[in-house]
């Protein structure tokens, strides 16, 4: 497996914020991100989907800037935008050619200095959010499904069983004094991570960053509370209908070791969940897909967002199926699969492919400058190492078989929590 | 520190960079398999892009086509599908098969030194894919299935009630085959397919990555030199003109949102209008600084995601915008839409709107070529368009000199509400009165 090496300039600024810089030269774009270390694991009871309103809000004009602006400014430079809320933190970026790089960093800086919240813009946003978790939940089959729906199976805190996307009622209910004070608390620089990726010369980029993210006053950084939650002991079974869903579907998850702290033991479960369902050449594709005909589609990763390496503790892995028979047999056969890798071990040769697979993955996800900033902010936010970018697939070569088949052997049954989606038109034509 | 918080300017733009030629290396085979490879490094990896001319005549060849493009990589004289799997995986690399209405399209990447392997297994599929009779039954089922969740999605529904409102039975009035249509193809309908259809004559193969351009062609022509010209490839025969006519209502029931599309034609990219029209579209829905962002997101949060966007098939360029809207506010979004087209066909857009379009369009070309995988997806699409790579210097040497008569022009010519028909897929029973009070609707 080649490697591959980010170069990483940091920096602190007296008000806390932590910067990281990495040049790339190669094409005339900049990236800019910047990670708040507030997700929806921080959402107050009563309040779900709070940190992604809040989100949207951020967008909606700031000291300097009308409703409208901020997406005006980008795009008129040539560059695209986003905000995305996921469990652990909450980013906003650009992407935008590299002559607009001071113009984005004030875009930012801007709205770190305070946010322009307005009746009008809250209940606005209040509306679009409410059709955004229509058109990706409510209203497509499968939606949210196992993201929003096994966590609730699987965890019994506030904090990592609710609905992320948020309660109607819970949204519609969000006042100003609420965004203010989320803002207010988490929303200091000293929480904040801002990422700079592209085609800089650093030293003038660190004096932009001085002269428009310096002035902003620091605040106290909020203490995390710990989330730690026992492990299963026994396993967890429910049932979810959805109304839309054309064929059953079934999706399981297991605590895995603590992915910032226990890094060492976490890195097999990631191998573990490629050996299970990535490609056609995988254990579960060959046994329930080619050869039993039992499922459609199944898909394993960590992380109830897919991604092994931008969560903290307490985190998963995630099997999902979608069958049209029963899911009996299906998770029967799952079972035996990994048992049969728990005793059985790895075939000569599966390691080293799988190794090569998830090497190429991971280059190519942070390969584009955009997702290389969010990479470096995340890992430097929650792990304070954002060289471990270019580290991460070198590390995963080093996880041996017997490490995979130790981790394969902890996905017992009693260790599960297990979601059954049932097609609506299904569960209404049974009798029983 | 009340100074802290007063506005400050907005800092004007660095000079902007020229935009660097691309060093695209071309050469078309014996077999008449075009070739274009990009040396870029940024990750050890190489992108892969080949597309084949595929053109299904009815719905039922589409099916066919479907069926093989899943079982593309299910065996060949020498390997099963798992030990195709497993030697691709040990080059770092995924190649995956699908079809649309008038090409298969195969994709994949690998480790950059994994070029030679994948080529080699390319090849292999290509010349000697065998279908066999039960991997193909097998996944047929599968892709029955896997077709049933498809259409269950509004999004689908949506888009194939739109093609179908705008093509009629011409094959770009379908995107993806019906579920029992793929239940009665067969693995000797494939092979027969396979025969006809996956020919190297007009095709074109895109490497980009971290390999010298010249050596990724040696690469190419080596690995390829046995997938040989025969046969004629298909070609989609002349797209029907679209007829305006009554809003078409699709009934969904149950659903909380209604899936509104508006489709009409569009010039291609070659035009020399084509350049106004994109920025036309882009004042109107095709970017978030729109008018129809600001209108039916931003200013009445009827919708979360809006846009209109020009989509570019190799015999035809369509409009189309779509919006996913509450369905208590069904029809005001409507006549909000036909707001919006009506002002940018009939009153010229202002100099500022249009500026920020363009600087907009002439970044997005940086940005979209700015990684491997992008690169590679754009030079596969404008080839599509039967475009060479350098056509990108001329665009953005067009979109700097597109005046707002031009853009006014255009926007008369393909944005008028008259030149377009509009497809609603909702709850109808709850949606279709309101409807009716702005004009005649029918259900489909």
């Amino acid at each position: 497996v080649p490697s591959v090496s980010y170069p990483v300039e940091r920096a602190t600024l007296a008000n806390g914020l932590r910067v990281v810089i990495s040049r790339d030269p190669r094409a005339p774009v900049v990236a800019v991100a910047v990670h708040y270390d507030v997700g929806i694991r921080s959402e107050p009871e009563g309040r779900t989907g709070f940190a992604h309103l809040f989100e949207h809000l951020m967008f909606q004009g700031s000291v300097s800037l009308e409703k409208m602006e901020h997406f005006r400014y980008v795009q008129a430079s040539g560059g695209t935008f986003n905000g995305t809320t996921h469990l652990d933190f909450t980013n906003y970026y650009e992407l935008l050619p590299s002559n607009a790089l001071e113009r984005a960093l004030f875009l930012e800086a801007d709205r770190m200095r305070s946010p322009r919240l307005t009746e009008e813009t809250l209940a606005n946003q209040i509306a679009v959010v409410k059709e955004e978790i229509r058109v990706n939940v409510m209203n497509r089959p499968y939606g949210g499904f196992p993201w929003l729906l096994l966590p609730p199976v699987m965890f019994d805190t506030f904090p990592n069983a609710h609905n992320g996307y948020g309660d109607f009622v819970d949204l519609e209910s969000a006042t100003l004094d609420d965004a203010r004070g989320f803002f207010g608390r988490y929303y200091a620089p000293g929480n904040a991570v801002l990422s700079i990726t592209g085609d800089v010369d650093v030293a003038e980029a660190l004096r932009l960053v001085e002269r428009h993210f310096g002035d902003i006053p620091a605040r106290p950084v909020p203490q995390r509370p710990s989330l730690a939650e026992p492990d299963l002991d026994g396993q967890r079974r429910d049932e979810t209908v959805d109304q839309h869903a054309p064929t059953p579907a079934v999706s399981m998850s297991w605590r895995v070791p603590d992915p910032l702290v226990e890094t060492d033991a976490y890195l097999p479960y990631v191998v573990l969940a490629e050996v299970l369902t990535d490609g056609d050449a995988s254990r579960l594709r060959r046994r329930l897909v080619k050869q039993d005909r039992l499922v459609t589609s199944v898909y394993g990763h960590l992380s109830f967002t897919g991604d092994p390496f931008e969560v903290r503790d307490p985190d998963v892995l995630v099997l999902t199926a979608f069958h049209p028979g029963p899911s009996d047999p299906v998770v029967a056969a799952i079972d035996e699969e990994i048992d049969r890798l728990a005793s059985d071990g790895l075939e000569p040769g599966e390691l080293e492919r799988v190794k090569a697979r998830i090497a190429a993955r991971m280059f190519g996800k942070i390969e584009p400058i955009l997702e290389r900033a969010q990479q470096l902010a995340v890992l430097e936010q929650q792990r304070g190492r954002a060289e471990l970018a270019g580290e991460l697939p070198g590390l995963l070569t080093e996880v041996t078989g017997t490490q995979v088949e130790e981790a394969a052997a902890k996905l017992r049954p009693e260790r599960r929590a297990l979601l059954d989606l049932v097609p609506g038109a299904q569960r209404n034509g049974e009798t029983t | 520190v009340t100074t802290t918080l007063a506005p400050r300017p907005v800092p004007l733009l660095a000079p902007p960079k020229p935009m660097a030629p691309l060093a695209v290396a071309k050469q078309r085979l014996d077999s008449g398999l075009k070739v274009m490879a990009v040396e870029r490094g940024g990750a050890p990896l190489v992108e892969l892009r080949l597309r084949v001319p595929f053109v299904s005549a009815d719905a039922a060849e589409l099916a066919r086509a479907a069926l093989l493009s899943e079982t593309l990589l299910s065996g060949t004289q020498d390997r099963s599908n798992a030990e195709l799997a497993s030697a691709l995986q040990a080059l770092g690399a995924d190649l995956n098969a699908r079809v649309d209405a008038d090409r298969l399209l195969i994709s994949g990447e690998a480790l950059a030194a994994g070029l030679p392997g994948m080529l080699a297994l390319l090849a292999e599929v290509l010349i000697g894919a065998a279908y066999p009779d039960d991997e193909v039954g097998g996944e047929r089922g599968r892709l029955v299935e896997e077709l049933k969740i498809s259409w269950a999605q509004p999004s689908v529904m949506a888009k194939e009630a739109l093609l179908q409102r705008m093509f009629g039975t011409h094959p770009y009035g379908r995107d993806r085959p019906r579920p029992e249509q793929v239940a009665e193809a067969g693995a000797e309908d494939v092979r027969g397919l396979h025969g006809a259809r996956v020919l190297p004559q007009e095709s074109t193969l895109v490497l980009v990555g971290d390999v010298p351009a010249d050596q990724a062609i040696e690469h190419a022509a080596e690995a390829l030199s046995g997938w040989k010209a025969t046969g004629t490839p298909s070609t989609a025969p002349p797209v029907p003109p679209i007829e305006p006519g009554p809003v078409q209502l699709v009934d969904r029931p149950g659903s909380v949102q209604s899936s509104i599309r508006v489709g009409g034609a569009a010039l291609p990219r070659s035009d020399p209008g084509f350049a106004a029209l994109q920025l036309a579209n882009m004042v109107f829905g095709g970017y978030f600084s729109s008018r129809l962002v600001a209108n039916i997101r931003e200013d009445k949060g009827y919708t979360y995601s809006p846009h209109s966007v020009l989509r570019h098939a190799s015999g035809s360029t369509t409009l189309q915008v779509d919006a996913d809207v509450a369905s208590e506010v069904t029809a005001p979004a409507l006549l909000e839409i036909a707001y919006e087209l009506g002002r940018i066909a009939t009153l010229p857009v202002g100099a500022d709107e249009l500026e920020d379009a363009r600087q907009y369009s002439i970044g997005s070309l940086a940005l979209a070529i700015a990684t491997q995988s992008g690169l590679a997806d754009r030079i596969i699409a404008l080839d599509r368009s039967g475009l060479e790579p350098e056509w990108l210097q001329e665009h953005h040497r067009n979109l700097t000199t597109v005046t707002i008569e031009e853009v006014a022009e255009q926007a008369a010519r393909f944005l008028a509400p008259t030149k377009l028909v509009t497809v609603v897929l909702g709850d109808a029973d709850d949606v279709e009165p309101s409807m009716r009070t702005l004009g005649e609707v029918i259900r489909a």
